[in-house]
């Protein structure tokens, strides 16, 4: 079921280097009014960085392509990040998963969805040779006690 | 990025700070391999202390330095890991891998 959304961002930008921790940067901004602690807002952070890190150096590996990045808070405190490119795709998303799997050399761990995995509460792939990829992740925020205003 | 290395008797210690992300890491990668080829560790200690945010990029580095010591016959520790990092650390059981301290 699909939670009613209270709040939304959506930005697009170059798939240049220089826009990763400007775009990890601006999700934790926009996260913040959940009221995360700082390990959430952290771990939000993080899977934001690998996702758009992926956006920009596997999907256009030779070229600039453009990279969205969406967010969106739904009803239950729960934050679902979209990131989506149209670049080269991925064969075969199962294998892509594998911890330790990479087609990036030795500058990369392969280490990326499994991270985005373990950070997040739910990760979904979806992707289709020489179309591209888009990823959507959801992670509830724990709520807690306020002050009452 | 930046990193500061300090050799002492095939003791060698780097200290990185900084974003270690794609571009951080990549960078770090290059003058990581440079100083250790000049010091031929037996022991490379990687000082985190200064790492204000890492993603996997980050174990990619890690990786590289312990592969590259081993051939070395010498062995990595990694120390100080800010709780950012040592989350991204743990997510992935590079504490299997590499000794954290
Ligand atoms: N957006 C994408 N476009 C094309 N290929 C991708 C994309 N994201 C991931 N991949 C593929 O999945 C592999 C695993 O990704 P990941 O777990 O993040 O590890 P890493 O980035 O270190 O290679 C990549 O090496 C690449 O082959
Ligand atoms: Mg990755």
């Amino acid at each position: 079921m699909k939670n009613k959304t209270l709040n939304y961002i959506s930005m697009e930008f170059l798939s240049r280097s220089a826009n990763e921790g400007f775009a990890r940067t601006a999700l934790a901004c926009f996260a913040a009014q959940m009221d995360p602690t700082l390990n959430e807002l952290e771990d939000i952070k993080t899977a934001v960085s690998e996702a758009v890190t992926n956006a920009i150096v596997h999907a256009y590996p030779n070229s600039l392509g453009k990279v969205s990045l969406k967010a969106s808070i739904c009803e239950g405190n729960v934050l679902e990040i979209t990131v989506k490119d149209r670049g080269r795709g991925i064969p075969d998303i199962e294998k892509a998963r594998q911890p330790m799997f990479t087609t990036g050399g030795e500058e990369r761990s392969g280490m990326g969805f499994t991270i985005m995995e373990s950070f997040m509460d739910k990760l979904t792939v979806r992707s289709a040779v020489g179309r591209g990829t888009t990823v959507v992740m959801r992670r509830k925020i724990a709520s807690r006690l306020k002050p009452q205003q | 990025m930046e990193i500061e290395g300090k050799s002492t008797d095939r003791n060698l210690m780097l200290k990185f700070s900084g974003e270690l992300d794609h571009v951080g890491a990549r960078e770090a990668i290059r003058e990581m391999e440079q100083a250790i080829d000049a010091a031929l560790p037996r022991r490379l200690l990687l000082d985190f202390s200064g790492v204000t945010f890492m993603d996997s990029s980050g174990i990619a580095l890690i990786l590289r330095a312990q592969k590259r010591v081993r051939n070395l016959g010498g062995s990595v520790l990694i120390c100080h890991v800010p709780q950012q990092a040592r989350r991204v650390l743990d997510a992935a059981g590079i504490g299997r891998l590499v000794e954290i301290r």
